[in-house]
């Protein structure tokens, strides 16, 4: 451990601004703080509560599919402008298209790179804030105007956006196209804009941290794998962000100001005509997934990332080829942008185009293909310790193998023109981003708690709950292959009105009861979470003993992260190293040393 | 109680992750069985297609149980309190890592170049013949215009239907022309295995040649607003002679229709 002392290495750049020499009120603490880590604390709280909005609006769906017309007991009411408990039809095309938003907009990307992004980034490189605590401490209240006008939206005339969360006009475009098309969706339009804001201000303030405040010998390739993954991700967000707000402009001038950049000449809906033609509805895709099949990978590299991290000190070993780990993720970052066109394979673009995506897309499984050899790599010859948080990474691995797989069956045009748009579909992306990156947040929750609130969770219950959410979420999700197979399409109010789908409804059900489960055993993770914050056994600095940075700063991390000058000797996953007699050495400990105790500050 | 379930039975959590690619493969056997599969095939290009698709679900399939296999028998020997070896303090393998990112390169590499002529075959070479039909998508309801016997659409000899019905001949080759009133839809033939956004101000080709006879669902694939579950239509593929006396029998009822109109 190094003992070089603290030298107030934070009053270098904003100590001032921090509020250091005066005791800060509640106000500047913990709701406008520039503490970097409340300010990951309060976008994981807000994540939390929208995951429950955005599951909830996922039961509505369910139970549509499962008894479609029947009253909905409880949330019948509560849902959009369900009257009687029953869901309409333009309800259900809401609720499939706000499941989406939230989840997309308001849990995933926020709580990958808002909540631990923020939480973590400094003290993984040994800095005491943000490079920008002030423009950090606007891109989490950038997403209170979001979180107010999407909350809004449900309760205007027609209801919220029904457009599908791909917004395609010209249903998004022309006010009268649908119920949701009118007020509901300007206000998603607004919403995702002001969700772009606070990403862009998060993007610009963590590749400037990371590169610009590591600590003494942390080098790039001395990063742990999850700050490799926020700097590529947010490397991410800031060159293909911009694209969608474009659009997004162009679309809200299109509904409010009479202009056609989406609209064909001559469009009409629900026979009225728009003001203005000479557009492209096909532009729309264009720019629409541009940025939003880069956004997959924003939704996934981080939780690639932590799950690196989580695994590799858990099988007690070196993370296997760091350095391809390293290269992957930026080769799927650099073919994230050339390959947004496999979305449209039957959207009416030139089929020619079609072929060059086809070889792009397929190539795109290669570095996701070396990430899980590497992780299987990393578990071969360890000693594998089987806590809450290595439970959700190794089923992190387990599920993504299944939702990578899935993919090459899109990435192939032929095959393609079957499933697209069908629950084969939904299948593989929730296998990516629920069974996947759901499982990775869960764990990394488990795994970073004690660092957060000095507690450590329940490990029993962890299990119970691990178990039960493993259990049901593949009987959830899994069926939804077959569903696709069978040609089952998306975002249908009642499939049944099809001769061909009407023997699925027995196996619709199934995955319903599993859903209403699944969402119930949520439960034992937040009784958990609240319980351990208060009366969780206390944590020391190090409880996993772990190598990372963040394990040397006390738990919790006081104002300014580190009571000593962290100097970094090594990578962070010297685990099982034969120059020490214990399993790990961590990154501040000298060569030649044994870890002391930091000293108190 | 759970930890002294967990002591006594140690490897748990090896088992439970090996339960992944047993009950993979045991829904895709049940499904098979139980008739939730893909829809039959009444297609010529259709068969190319679902070859490709079990070309991938096979070679998917061993690449999927091997590596969870491999995920369990990690999970299940090193376990902490079972391996009794020191760790392997090893960064990774150079050559190993060689290896699979090259098989894994041509791999993927060879099925997009295999499939470049079955999407071609699709999507870019249209037959030349008249168009056999257009097809209209609106909010919500297929509409379609058959050309009469001058083959040329938009000549007073037009057949339209509105009634969702769409009639067409099999062991034949058909060239579809497709387009939108209003909003996106998909044209989806589950059977035929064709499916084509349908896009306003974009008129675009659809073809086939059906193999047998039937009536089959049209499905609305892309998300058109509130009624989008309702955008039911049928296909009825026709003996060749069957087609041309219902299109004799749709011509002859649009005309009573006309002099009752007319009267």
């Amino acid at each position: 451990m190094s003992t070089v002392p603290y030298d107030h290495q934070h009053e270098a750049h904003g100590h001032a601004a921090h509020g250091h020499g005066h005791s800060p009120s509640f106000l500047s603490t913990y709701v406008f703080s520039l503490d970097h880590k409340i300010i990951g604390l309060q976008f994981l709280f807000s994540t939390l509560i929208w995951f429950i909005v955005g599951g909830m609006l996922a039961l509505g769906v369910r139970w549509q599919l499962a008894w479609p017309w029947s009253p909905m007991p409880i949330l019948g009411n509560l849902v959009g402008h369900a009257e009687g408990g029953q869901i309409p039809p333009e309800t259900y095309t809401m609720l499939v298209t706000m499941h989406a938003t939230v989840m997309i907009f308001f849990v995933i990307i926020p709580v990958l790179a808002g909540a631990f992004g923020n939480f973590l980034i400094p003290l993984m490189i040994g800095a005491d804030d943000m490079a920008f605590p002030t423009l950090n401490m606007l891109s989490y209240w950038f997403m209170w105007p979001a979180f107010m006008v999407i909350g809004a939206s449900f309760f205007v005339e027609g209801g919220a956006a029904q457009s599908g969360w791909t917004s395609y006009p010209p249903l998004s475009a022309l006010f009268n196209a649908a119920p949701g098309s009118g007020t509901g969706q300007t206000l998603w339009l607004v919403g995702v804009t002001f969700v772009g804001v606070s990403s862009m201000m998060g993007s610009v303030n963590y590749m400037t941290t990371i590169i610009q405040m590591r600590a003494p010998g942390m080098t790039m390739f001395r990063l742990p794998m999850t700050i490799w993954a926020m700097f590529i991700t947010a490397t991410l967000q800031a060159f293909a962000l911009p694209v969608l707000t474009a659009a997004g402009f162009m679309q809200v001038t299109d509904r409010l100001l009479g202009t056609g950049f989406f609209l064909a000449d001559g469009a009409t809906a629900n026979n009225m005509a728009a003001q203005a033609g000479g557009g492209q509805p096909l532009l729309w895709q264009h720019l629409f997934w541009f940025y939003s099949h880069p956004a997959v990978y924003i939704m996934i590299l981080p939780a690639m990332g932590m799950v690196s991290d989580m695994l590799s000190c858990f099988s007690r070993k070196p993370l296997f080829g760091y350095k391809p780990m390293v290269y992957s993720i930026a080769g799927i970052a650099g073919l994230g942008f050339i390959v947004w066109g496999h979305h449209m394979f039957v959207s009416g673009m030139n089929p020619a185009l079609g072929l060059t995506f086809m070889v792009s897309t397929m190539m795109i499984a290669l570095p996701s293909a070396i990430k899980t050899f590497n992780w299987l790599g990393t578990m071969w010859g360890g000693k594998i310790q089987f806590t809450t948080p290595m439970l959700f990474s190794i089923a992190f691995v387990s599920m993504f193998i299944i939702g990578g797989l899935s993919g090459i069956f899109m990435a192939a045009t032929p095959v393609d023109i079957f499933i697209h748009d069908t629950y084969y579909i939904v299948a593989h992306f929730h296998y990516v981003l629920f069974t996947g990156t759901a499982m990775a947040v869960l764990g990394a929750i488990y795994f970073w708690f004690p660092k957060m609130f000095g507690r450590m969770m329940n490990d029993s219950w962890g299990k119970v709950h691990f178990f039960l959410t493993f259990v049901l979420m593949n009987c959830v999700f899994f069926p939804m292959h077959i569903l696709g197979m069978r040609g089952f399409p998306r975002r249908l109010a009642d499939p049944y009105h099809y001769d061909t789908f009407r023997d699925l409804m027995p196996l619709n059900q199934f995955m319903s009861w599993c859903a209403f489960m699944l969402v119930g055993v949520q439960i034992i993770f937040v009784i958990n979470f609240f319980w351990s914050i208060f009366f969780g056994p206390r944590a020391g600095r190090n409880p996993w003993h772990a190598n990372g940075l963040e394990w040397q700063a006390p738990s919790p991390p006081g104002h300014g992260n580190f009571d000593f000058q962290p100097v970094i000797y090594r990578g962070p996953y010297e685990y099982g190293s034969p120059e020490v007699d214990v399993d790990y050495y961590p990154q501040t400990q000298p060569p030649t040393g044994r870890e002391v105790p930091p000293p108190k500050h | 109680m759970i930890k002294r379930f967990l002591r006594w039975m140690p490897n748990f959590w090896a088992l439970l992750f090996l339960a992944v690619p047993v009950m993979g493969v045991a829904t895709f056997v049940l499904a098979d069985r139980y008739n939730i599969w893909l829809p039959r095939d009444v297609s010529e290009h259709g068969r190319t297609i679902d070859q490709l698709f079990y070309f991938i679900l096979y070679l998917t399939g061993v690449v999927f149980i091997v590596t969870e296999v491999v995920l369990f028998y990690f999970a299940w020997k090193y376990e902490a309190k079972q391996n009794t070896k020191p760790v392997e303090f090893s960064h990774g393998s150079h050559s190993l890592e060689v290896v699979w990112t090259i098989l894994p390169a041509v791999t993927l590499l060879f099925i997009a170049i295999y499939q470049m002529d079955a999407w071609a075959a699709a999507k870019m070479r249209p037959p030349e013949i008249p168009f056999t039909c257009e097809v209209t998508g609106r909010q919500f309801n297929w509409d379609f215009r058959y050309p009469g016997p001058d083959n040329v659409l938009y000549t007073p000899d037009d057949i339209v239907r509105t009634d969702g019905n769409l009639y067409l001949p099999y062991g034949e080759e058909v060239l579809l022309k497709i387009t939108s009133a209003d909003v996106l839809h998909s044209f989806f033939l589950p059977n035929l295995r064709l499916k084509q956004d349908v896009i306003p101000g974009m008129d675009q080709k659809m073809w086939f040649r059906a193999t047998d006879g039937g009536s089959f669902d049209i499905v609305c694939a892309e998300l058109c607003g509130w009624g989008h579950y309702k955008m039911k239509g049928r296909i009825h593929l026709l003996k060749p002679e069957e087609y041309q006396a219902k299109l004799e029998e749709l011509r002859q009822e649009q005309n009573t229709m006309r002099v009752a109109e007319t009267k």
